[in-house]
């Protein structure tokens, strides 16, 4: 279990407060100039020394994603823009970063924004956020009083720009180009890649898209060092990461802990454990609602990182874990998730528009029992066909749960299905 | 004849931005480049809808346009493909409810249920005496507080049937409770006790001066 004093987001709950002075009392701001002054390669070779790999879901190297940026400005600026769309489902953690610590974002921004060699950042903070847009901005509006933001920004010589751009409900706008297009005053389509954002991103300038936890992170790692970071958690999957437990669990909480955790421990440590006890847990969303389900047999002894959650054919995602108890109907909990994915597809790819709505109807007839047991495979077979035929990443999301689901709950299906057929006859 | 089941059919004839919501779209148009004021349209939107009694009428997608030197219907396009905004009026207190598989877990139904035995309306409805609307939307990310709903810009978290119940009961007497947790919980903390930050623990390096800069 990750000790206090190894915990990067002290203020995560929000009991002090998310102003300046208090942020500077928690070591934000603490001689950020120095942080600066060691040069625009050496922090990236730090952040990658770290070993830290992006939040918001894809798990990618954030040191090397920094390094795509071109190594000179020519004639277009730079920009850092950063993710706080936070809707994926299971997810709350940059909400809390957001409203109750503030400032190690704002850091954060400066310093990732010096790295790539941009002037200037736009934290995109999805629309019904309206409280935590207003806390952000007025931790924004304070950098700039101190001087920490704007022209030689914290004294550093590094000029820096910072603005908050409010979204207006639509989870594709946590894809990265989605997020640009959106940005740009256009409906949220996501964009072909390549060109990925770092060759042409925003207003078709070289672009970096980091979610709001990875740069929050970024200058505690650099003030206690790369070593630190990298010595918790294991190798490829190092550091802290906030958690967020909903659910079927005794008391729901977000909480940092250390990467690799197990999945048991985290939900018994702070969770107060799963409703009814360990032996009523059915099965858990690791990451989010895109991940795969995993049943509770895997649940004993998975680790909470990257790598162990993708060994067992899910994914660590957001790590926003969706605990489901023996009292859950699990057809039905999928079911919704396929309507959230049928809500939210932009409609740009065919197969995702009619293939989210086709598997939601599906899921819908299983939740009843209504179908055929054929019907199981040519429902997997059709997630086959939507997964890695779009443009983005939701067409898989949308495949993923109800793959999960059929490979660890064909029985649960079955059974749905033959009762419903006896109940048919009977009738 | 309307355009779309989702757009009005009354629609009035004028909008106009307030003299002080006009200072605000300065504002707003300087944190993007000058020849980039399409970025803007997302902003000014909320703004007409916020000026204009929580709803989009189509002389505000006009004046967007307008300033945003956007065609109208590429604004338009905008303020359908984004759910917060409302192209039709909706109730004085615009209740979204969660329903989402997290907040369904933790009895977002339950939450509907009330919903509908106390003011007689499901997802997309208006009460009859039209100072509540409900839609129910998808996950607002606020999931280890589940359920929740969110009426107009706040969130109200931790809810079961009783505790809606009374929400609604205290907007009925425009008596609007604090956001945040209907029992008081602070944050994503676990109940009862925190398991973590016991101790507020000094960061490493901590100097006398409290962190300011040395240079």
């Amino acid at each position: 279990m990750l000790n206090d004093k190894d915990r990067i987001f002290t203020n995560i709950y929000g009991w002090q407060g998310a102003d300046l002075a208090s942020a500077k009392s928690r070591g934000d701001w603490d001689n950020t100039k120095a942080l600066i002054k060691l040069g625009h390669e050496e922090v990236i070779e730090r952040v990658k020394a770290s070993g830290l790999r992006g939040r918001g879901g894809a798990g990618f190297p954030t040191g090397l994603k920094w390094s795509f940026m071109p190594k000179e400005v020519k004639d277009r600026p730079h920009y850092l823009v950063v993710n706080a769309d936070e809707s994926e489902p299971g997810t709350c953690k940059d909400r809390d970063i957001i409203r109750h610590e503030p400032h190690k974002l704002v850091e954060g921004c400066l310093i990732a924004g010096f790295a790539m060699r941009a002037h200037a950042g736009y934290i995109y903070i999805r629309g019904e956020f309206v409280n935590e847009a207003k806390a952000l901005q007025r931790a924004i509006d304070e950098a700039y009083e101190a001087g920490l933001l704007g022209k030689n920004a914290a004294k550093s010589g590094w000029d820096f720009d910072l603005y908050l751009h409010r979204g207006a409900g639509a989870y594709i706008c946590g894809e990265e180009t989605a997020l640009i297009e959106s940005l740009e005053g256009k409906k949220g389509q996501p964009r072909l890649k390549p060109p990925i954002p770092a060759g042409a991103g925003l207003y078709g300038c070289p672009t970096t898209v980091n979610n709001v936890e990875t740069i929050a992170v970024v200058p505690t790692i650099l003030r206690r060092g790369a070593d630190w970071f990298s010595g918790l958690g294991r190798e490829g999957n190092t550091g802290s990461k906030l958690f967020c437990i909903s659910g079927h669990v005794n008391n729901p909480c977000n909480v940092e802990e250390e990467m690799g955790i197990p999945l048991k421990e985290l939900i018994e440590k702070h969770a107060g454990g799963v409703r009814g006890g360990w032996d009523n847990l059915l099965a858990v969303i690791p990451g989010g609602s895109s991940t795969p389900m995993i049943p509770k047999d895997i649940c004993d002894t998975v680790l909470m990182d990257f790598d162990s959650l993708k060994a067992v054919q899910t994914g660590l995602g957001t790590a926003g874990i969706i605990v489901m108890d023996k009292s859950t109907d699990i057809i039905k909990a999928i079911a919704r998730i396929s309507y959230f994915y049928k809500h939210e597809s932009c409609g740009q790819c065919t197969p995702c528009r009619e293939g989210t709505g086709w598997m939601y109807r599906m899921m819908e007839r299983l939740v009843k029992g209504d179908a055929d047991i054929s019907e199981i495979d040519t429902l997997h077979d059709v997630t086959k066909q939507v997964e890695g035929h779009t443009i983005c990443a939701l067409g898989d999301a949308a495949a993923w749960p109800i793959q999960g689901l059929i490979r660890h709950f064909r029985p649960e299906i079955e059974k749905r299905i033959s009762a419903w057929r006896a109940a048919a006859v009977a009738e | 004849m309307s355009i779309s089941r989702r757009i009005a059919d009354n629609q009035p004839d004028h909008f106009a931005f307030s003299a002080e919501n006009k200072k605000k779209i300065k504002t707003i148009l300087a944190k993007y480049p000058k020849e980039r004021k399409n970025s803007a349209v997302l902003p000014l939107l909320d703004l007409a809808q916020r000026q204009h009694d929580n709803w989009l009428p189509m002389k505000a997608i006009e004046a967007v346009a307008e300033i945003c030197d956007m065609a109208e219907i590429r604004v338009l396009e905008v303020a359908t493909f984004y759910t917060m905004f409302n192209l039709k009026p909706v109730g004085k207190y615009f209740i979204q409810a969660c329903g989402t598989t997290p907040c369904w877990l933790r009895g977002s139904d339950d939450v509907m249920r009330c919903i509908k035995d106390k003011l007689g309306i499901s997802s997309g409805e208006t009460s009859a005496c039209g100072k509540f609307s409900l839609l129910e939307v998808e996950c607002l990310g606020a999931c280890v507080n589940a359920p929740m709903v969110q009426i107009n810009d706040d969130y109200y978290e931790d809810l079961d049937y009783m505790a809606t119940s009374e929400l609604i009961d205290r907007l009925t007497a425009d008596d609007v409770p604090p956001a945040g947790s209907v029992r008081g919980r602070q944050g994503s903390q676990p109940e009862p006790a925190p398991t973590s930050l016991t101790k507020i623990v000094p960061f490493p390096g901590a100097k006398k001066d409290k962190g300011d800069d040395h240079a």
